[in-house]
């Protein structure tokens, strides 16, 4: 046990040093390079590249922690609630069912959002949350039977939901205008490019209240993961606590995908590795998966502005090449 | 044994219904889509240009160069789809088996995308052979993956596989195409359809089709055999070897020629196969056919269907099919535990 906390302790350091220092290459590394030590100069009030650090680069870092903490925190809820090592929130059709309403708002208030985008940032979330939380309704709802819902059931239906709503999306993005389509194909690819404060406002609540509401419940995880005659036995309601602690993860993963678009695998791929890290109890996995979640995206972040710059490759692409193959490794091993 | 003949026969004759009169309404909805459009023929027109074809006159003209090739290859991306998914639910006795789920379509769309990026004024031919290639990558991997994990090709496995290998050919595929700029191009093989489909297009492919039927009616006795499985194949003296090149050939030819026109049209290789099973029985010399005859229906209906919706706009065949498949998928997964 003793051995245990201390190998705890160190994961933990070692992710938030390589957070830091990933946070500073990022924002050195870009169209034009800046480097560290004016980045540091600029942070302290000193240097002179206020304009590029400040109101470019810094909101997108600070959106890819905010994002890649989100999703990770989601599909630990999910994989721990629905015991099932597969379940992501994009696997699922979360993200698209939260993708699709966010389409809807863009497509019914074309007019509206332009004139005034600041009061849209806040309300995006909101369509996304009733988006996710519609899809995740209908899984549960065609997932279900008596006997409860089985882990392969869980993805099979989620994966027919998912083909739903993308088909939607495609009904929806075709209607709009060729500029507003582009707009539309970049965003649902995953895309967090151009992002000012706004967005990170509008994400902030959300992240900073449900990532602890999550930690906090998580002792309920563990006891869910034994099954459910073996919760109930210990007195806890299974279906409410089940219930809220996949709405938690659901608002999660609608608020990220109304600030950053459908970035799937992040929520499959980061609970898994700081699973390999810290061990299944829920309430170390779950910070852990945060901190790796918040690490992965960024770097997949650096890599999509590095690898063919000046231009850009959507973040959420870097991040399902790199998941998917990770996904097959899992899936072939288990 | 009497009542299994009777049986029998009754499925036998419910498969020639479907052949005969799924045919003609082949016909007619295909003669329907040709009439309805931006200018809207009466019937008597098609008719008369079949019949006797006047170059001088526009409606002539229109029916010949855009709504012909239209309805043709709606008919034929619809029966090369759902008789490949018959096939590989057949042969693998899994039935979520189809050509989207796989990773097949995927596979093709990956391969046009590299093509579109890296081979200028790329011809249909070239294009076609792109498909044929990816489409046989795509299926490969996600086999190879389903057969490489500890407790083998499980249903569920090929199905998570092929979803997994999907994710990720697009996402590549997608990076290709906003880094070459051919997002335009390429954005036509997500949605998929065949609007703006000319001779051209359609010439190359209906050889292509007609072969892969061909050899699909060719073995279907033995499929019949093989969704047996394995075990009783080999028992009962067939060379199921031989049986599996030529049915993946199949279903690569008919796959690969009806992406390289369509673009990736989901769930009609999943949905039809099982209605046709439904209909007609377990004897694939009767499912493959009637497949091929439904799945032609399906697609010119959905192609109707998707003008119909919110013209002038058209809204693409494949979103259509999936919401008309999207349900039966997930009876399907619900039925798990019996029919996986």
């Amino acid at each position: 046990m003793q051995k245990k906390i201390i190998r705890v302790k160190w994961v933990g350091s070692f992710l938030i040093i390589a957070i830091l220092i990933t946070f500073f290459a990022s924002l050195s590394i870009g169209s034009s390079f800046i480097s560290p030590v004016d980045v540091f100069k600029t942070l302290t009030g000193t240097g002179e590249f206020d304009l590029i650090i400040f109101d470019f680069r810094l909101p997108r870092i600070v959106i890819a922690l905010l994002i890649g903490a989100g999703m990770a925190v989601s599909g630990a809820i999910l994989q721990s609630a629905t015991q099932n090592g597969l379940a992501d929130p994009g696997i699922l059709g979360i993200n698209s069912g939260a993708g699709f309403a966010v389409i809807l708002y863009i497509f019914f208030t074309q007019g509206i959002s332009v004139s005034s985008p600041i009061l849209s940032v806040f309300i995006m979330p909101l369509f996304a949350l009733a988006g996710a939380l519609t899809a995740a309704s209908l899984i549960y709802l065609f997932a279900w039977k008596k006997s409860g819902v089985t882990p392969i059931r869980l993805i099979l239906v989620g994966i027919g939901i998912n083909a739903a709503f993308s088909a939607l999306i495609i009904i929806f993005q075709l209607k709009m205008d060729p500029r507003t389509f582009t707009q539309a194909t970049v965003w649902l690819s995953g895309n967090i490019s151009g992002v000012d404060w706004i967005y990170v406002l509008s994400l902030l609540p959300w992240v900073s209240v449900f990532i602890p509401l999550a930690i906090f419940k998580s002792r309920y995880l563990n006891i869910l993961g034994l099954g459910d005659a073996a919760s109930i036995g210990l007195g806890v309601n299974v279906n409410r606590e089940r219930k809220f602690l996949l709405f938690i993860s659901v608002a999660l993963a609608g608020s990220c995908v109304a600030a950053g678009g459908g970035i799937a695998f992040l929520g499959l791929v980061a609970p898994q590795l700081a699973k390999k890290l810290v061990g299944p109890r829920n309430e170390i996995l779950i910070p852990t998966s945060a901190l790796v979640g918040a690490l992965l995206l960024l770097l997949s972040d650096m890599v999509s502005r590095a690898l063919i710059a000046p231009a850009e490759i959507p973040v959420g692409l870097v991040v399902s090449a790199l998941g998917a193959p990770y996904f097959i490794y899992l899936l072939i091993k288990s | 044994m009497v009542l299994k003949e009777k049986s029998f026969s009754k499925k036998t004759i419910i498969a020639l219904i479907i052949l005969i009169l799924g045919s003609s309404f082949l016909i007619l909805s295909m003669a329907f889509s040709i009439a309805f459009g931006a200018a809207n023929i009466d019937l008597a027109t098609v008719w008369q240009s079949v019949t006797s074809f006047d170059a001088g006159r526009t409606e002539h003209q229109i029916i010949h160069r855009l709504r012909m090739p239209r309805a043709v290859a709606a008919a034929l991306v619809g029966a090369g789809l759902a008789v490949s998914g018959a096939i590989m639910q057949g042969m693998t006795r899994n039935p979520l088996a189809s050509p989207s789920i796989m990773g097949v379509t995927a596979g093709a769309t990956f391969m046009i995308a590299l093509a579109l990026a890296f081979v200028t004024s790329l011809s249909s031919l070239g294009l076609m052979l792109a498909a044929f290639i990816g489409a046989g990558v795509g299926a490969g991997l996600v086999f190879g993956i389903g057969s490489l994990s500890r407790n083998g090709l499980t249903p569920v496995k090929l199905a998570l596989a092929g979803s997994a290998i999907t994710a990720l050919l697009s996402s590549i595929s997608s990076a290709i195409a906003i880094q070459f700029d051919v997002a335009k191009d390429l954005s036509f093989w997500y949605a998929g359809g065949v609007a703006g489909i000319q001779w051209a297009n359609v010439t190359p492919i209906i050889p292509v089709v007609l072969i892969g039927l061909i050899i699909a009616f060719m073995i279907s006795s033995s499929i019949t055999v093989m969704s047996l499985g394995d075990d009783v194949a080999t028992g009962l003296g067939q060379r199921t070897g031989l049986v599996k090149i030529l049915g993946i050939l199949a279903v690569l030819l008919l796959t690969g020629a009806a992406v390289s026109i369509s673009g990736t049209i989901g769930f009609v290789g999943l949905v039809i196969p099982h209605i046709t099973r439904f209909l007609v029985g377990t004897d694939y010399r009767w499912i493959l056919p009637c497949s091929a005859v439904l799945g032609g229906l399906l697609l010119v209906l959905a192609d109707i269907a998707g003008r119909m919706v919110n013209p002038p706009f058209e809204t693409p065949v494949g979103a259509i099919t999936a919401l008309i498949g999207v349900p039966f998928f997930l009876y399907l997964a619900r039925r798990e535990g019996r029919g996986l």
